[in-house]
Order: structure tokens, then C-alpha cells, then sequence
């Protein structure tokens, strides 16, 4: 694990970069990536996450900025600019079920091709995809998902980069943070090393690579 | 008593002690006001949390404790935190043993269409259709018309969001359940008639012998 600036940390990120970035309607997002993000200017970006937020906030910031090519989600409902760039044709959008996201994405951190799921089975969701059937009941074959990126936010990152989350902003930072080539942290509290208790330590220090400085 | 309100507090009568419960936005939230005295149900958010409370009084808000629509809301005592794979994992999983949605349509077999209108609303179908083919039981809370039409109807036009029927609809006229994938009327709201219900109805209805009125 290595400690950057914010700065440097955007850096390592290339135009054309897929992202997965944690956080829902904004609530555990790193805000500061995604701010830093827009100021370098990033294009062409592929954004998988659990939704697009609002205008403004979190992921919304990047929409707006006309930074993202293609997003993968499971709502974009509450973004009407990114429902009004996908109408326009200038994001490709993919909805998937919520939990069906969730769960591709641990498969790809998990060494899993994919997974077997009932949900979407009988659904426009099912298109395109293999179905079999497991003990007389139907299931989908949803791939496993992983990204050149994983953006996370901690409520807590020690010096190593052991993290540990808060209240509702866990969400899919822990999942992320095991699906991606390269794991950037920004945490709202750093604390010396054995400040995390290790029961409390839920993503461990070897997943992260790079942690972002405070300041 | 407004439509909503009669919705909201006949399903909350469905309510079990120490049940598991995930409620969806719009009126299916105001089911949290009408738990029974006595019983203890945890709420989940599908956002990562059991034990969802109220919303804070102004000025409590914590920016890190919001419910799945983003907004703030408190933990009571007893209320846990988790990841969004362990959140799903308990809706697939069959943890839940109760969810209830709103609804778009609801036709005669059961079959729900809740998430999208094509050419007109393309949210994202978010967490409705893992908790309408995953949760133990699934109840809808759906008024019984819009603009003058049936929303409980022959059958969907709108893109499904489970092919699994639900169990239980409750609008501001019907309590109907799906025995056997035909919908059945069981109950009528307080100064419905069986016939103001069917006039009121596309989907044909099963009637029988016996019809209850709600008691709220």
C-alpha cells in the first residue's frame, strides 16, 4: 500500500478507465476522487455502481460533467441528467437488479465466473442470458463483474489501509474494494496502525493499494 | 381517512412480532406508522440496514444513516449495519418475511409490474425485483385506480418485474389474495360494497361466499 496526494491518486486513473465507485444516492462515495476526478478532466469513463445519485452529488458530479461513456447500475431514477443523456444516446446505460449488481460484482472478486439467480427470470432482464434450471426451479446466469478501478470510501483507514465503514455508508465499498485491478481509499478518519480493532477491520490492508492523504 | 391511509394501515395489520420487513417508497413507508402496540418488527433498508427508525427530529440528521431513498432516518436500539451483498443476500436468501411495494399494475394471476413505463419512466428497477422474487411474502400497496382506470388488471401490459405472483394486494377498496394464481377478493374497505369493488375492477375477481370488511 502506498499514501498519495488526491492529485496523484486521480492520475493513475486513464481516460477510458472502468470505475466502480462505492456508494448509495451519494451516501458513501468518495467524494473527493469524484471532485478530483472532474477537475483532471477525466473522458470516457465506464461507471459501475449502485446508482448515479443526484445532480450534484457523488456520481452526478461525473454525469454532469460529461466524464462517463457508459454506466452500469441498478437506478438511475432520482438523475434526470442521466436519464436525459441516455435518451439522448451519449451514455450507454445497463440496469441491472439491484441485488443481481451487487452480486456480480462479488463473484469477480470472489474468482467466480458468475452466479445463479431467480431474480429477473420471467423479466425483460432475462434477454439475452443463459437460464437453467437447478432442482426443478429456474435460475439466471448472471456473469461475474470486475473493473480497472475501485473507488472507496472509509469512515476509517489506519496507515496500512486496513478500513472500516460506517452506518449505511458501507454499502458496496467492502464488495468493491475486491473486484478491481487497482484499489484507490479515501477515508474520512486516518489512525495509526492498531486503532482499528482487527474484529473491526472489514476490509483488509492488502486489498487496498493506494490510500488517499488527508488535506 | 384518505386512500393512502386506509392502504397503510390495513397491511400493517399484517405485521408479525419479530418479523423482518422491507418497505418500499411512497405508501408502503407510511406502514411503519401503523405498527401494532406490543410487537417488535425490524425494518430493513436495503441500503444496509435493520432496525430502521423514524426520521430524525431537525437539526439530528446524520449524513452516513439515511434510508434507500437517500434520506435521513434514525437506528433504534437493536439496529444493525451491512454491506449491499449481505443486504441482498437476505432478500434472495428468504431472511425477509415480509416486503411491500407500490404498484403500477396487478393483474388477475398475481403478476406485478412496478419499475418502468416504456417511453416514459426508465428509473431502474433498483431493488424491486430481488425483493418481488425473493422475500417470503410479498404484499403490494397499490391504489385501485389512476385516472379512472383499473390498475388491477387481466393482464399486465407494463414489463413485469417477477415472474413469481404476489401474495396479498391491498388498495383503498380490496384486500385480494391469489390462491391457486386467481385473484380473490377477501375483504372490502368500510363502506364498499362487493359490487362498487368489481364495477371498480378490470381483472375478473373471484368471489366468495364469505367477503370481510377491513377493520382498520
Amino acid at each position: 500500500m502506498r499514501t498519495l496526494t488526491l492529485a496523484d491518486a486521480v492520475a493513475l486513473i486513464p481516460d477510458g478507465a472502468s470505475l466502480m465507485i462505492g456508494g448509495f444516492m451519494g451516501v458513501g462515495t468518495p467524494e473527493r476522487v469524484v471532485d478530483e476526478l472532474v477537475r483532471q478532466g477525466k473522458r470516457d469513463l465506464t461507471v459501475i455502481a449502485n446508482d448515479t445519485a443526484l445532480p450534484g452529488v457523488g456520481i452526478g458530479k461525473l454525469i454532469s460533467a460529461g466524464l462517463v461513456g457508459k454506466v452500469i447500475a441498478s437506478h438511475i431514477g432520482l438523475n434526470p441528467e442521466t436519464q436525459k443523456k441516455m435518451i439522448a444516446g451519449e451514455i450507454q446505460v445497463e440496469l441491472v437488479p439491484q441485488g443481481t449488481l451487487i452480486e456480480r460484482i462479488r463473484a469477480g472478486g470472489f474468482g467466480l465466473g458468475g452466479i445463479l439467480t431467480a431474480t429477473g427470470v420471467g423479466t425483460v432482464v432475462e434477454e439475452g442470458k443463459q437460464k437453467v434450471a437447478v432442482a426443478g426451479k429456474d435460475y439466471l446466469v448472471e456473469l461475474a463483474l470486475r473493473a480497472d478501478f475501485a473507488l472507496v470510501n472509509a469512515f476509517l483507514a489506519d496507515y496500512l489501509g486496513n478500513l472500516s465503514y460506517a452506518l449505511t455508508a458501507r454499502n458496496f465499498n467492502p464488495v468493491i474494494a475486491m473486484a478491481a485491478d487497482t484499489v484507490i481509499a479515501e477515508a474520512d478518519n486516518i489512525v495509526p496502525v492498531g486503532l482499528i480493532s482487527p474484529d473491526h477491520v472489514v476490509t483488509p490492508a492488502p486489498l487496498v493499494d493506494y490510500l488517499i492523504a488527508q488535506g | 381517512m384518505d386512500a393512502q391511509t386506509v392502504i397503510a394501515k390495513r397491511i400493517a395489520l399484517e405485521l408479525r412480532d419479530g418479523m423482518l420487513v422491507n418497505l418500499g417508497i411512497g405508501i408502503p413507508t407510511q406502514v411503519a406508522n401503523y405498527v401494532p402496540a406490543g410487537i417488535r418488527v425490524f425494518f430493513q433498508s436495503e441500503n444496509g440496514l435493520i432496525g430502521t427508525g423514524a426520521p430524525p427530529e431537525e437539526g439530528m440528521q446524520h449524513r452516513l444513516l439515511t434510508d434507500a431513498g437517500g434520506r435521513p432516518v434514525t437506528a433504534l436500539p437493536g439496529a444493525s449495519t451491512f454491506d449491499s451483498a449481505t443486504s441482498f443476500g437476505l432478500i434472495r436468501g428468504g431472511h425477509v418475511d415480509m416486503t411491500v411495494l407500490g404498484g403500477l399494475q396487478v393483474d388477475q394471476s398475481g403478476h406485478l409490474a412496478n419499475w418502468m413505463i416504456p417511453g416514459k419512466m426508465v428509473p431502474g428497477m433498483g431493488g424491486a425485483m430481488d425483493l418481488a422474487s425473493g422475500a417470503r411474502r410479498v404484499v403490494i400497496a397499490m391504489q385501485h385506480n389512476a385516472k379512472g382506470k383499473s390498475k388491477l388488471v387481466k393482464a399486465c401490459n407494463l414489463p413485469l418485474t417477477s415472474a413469481r405472483p404476489i401474495d396479498l394486494l391491498v388498495t383503498e377498496m380490496a384486500v385480494i389474495a391469489f390462491p391457486g394464481g386467481r385473484a380473490t377478493l377477501q375483504e372490502t374497505a368500510p363502506g364498499v360494497s362487493v359490487q362498487q369493488v368489481l364495477d371498480a375492477t378490470e381483472a375478473e375477481l373471484e368471489v366468495p361466499q364469505h367477503v370481510l370488511q377491513m377493520s382498520l
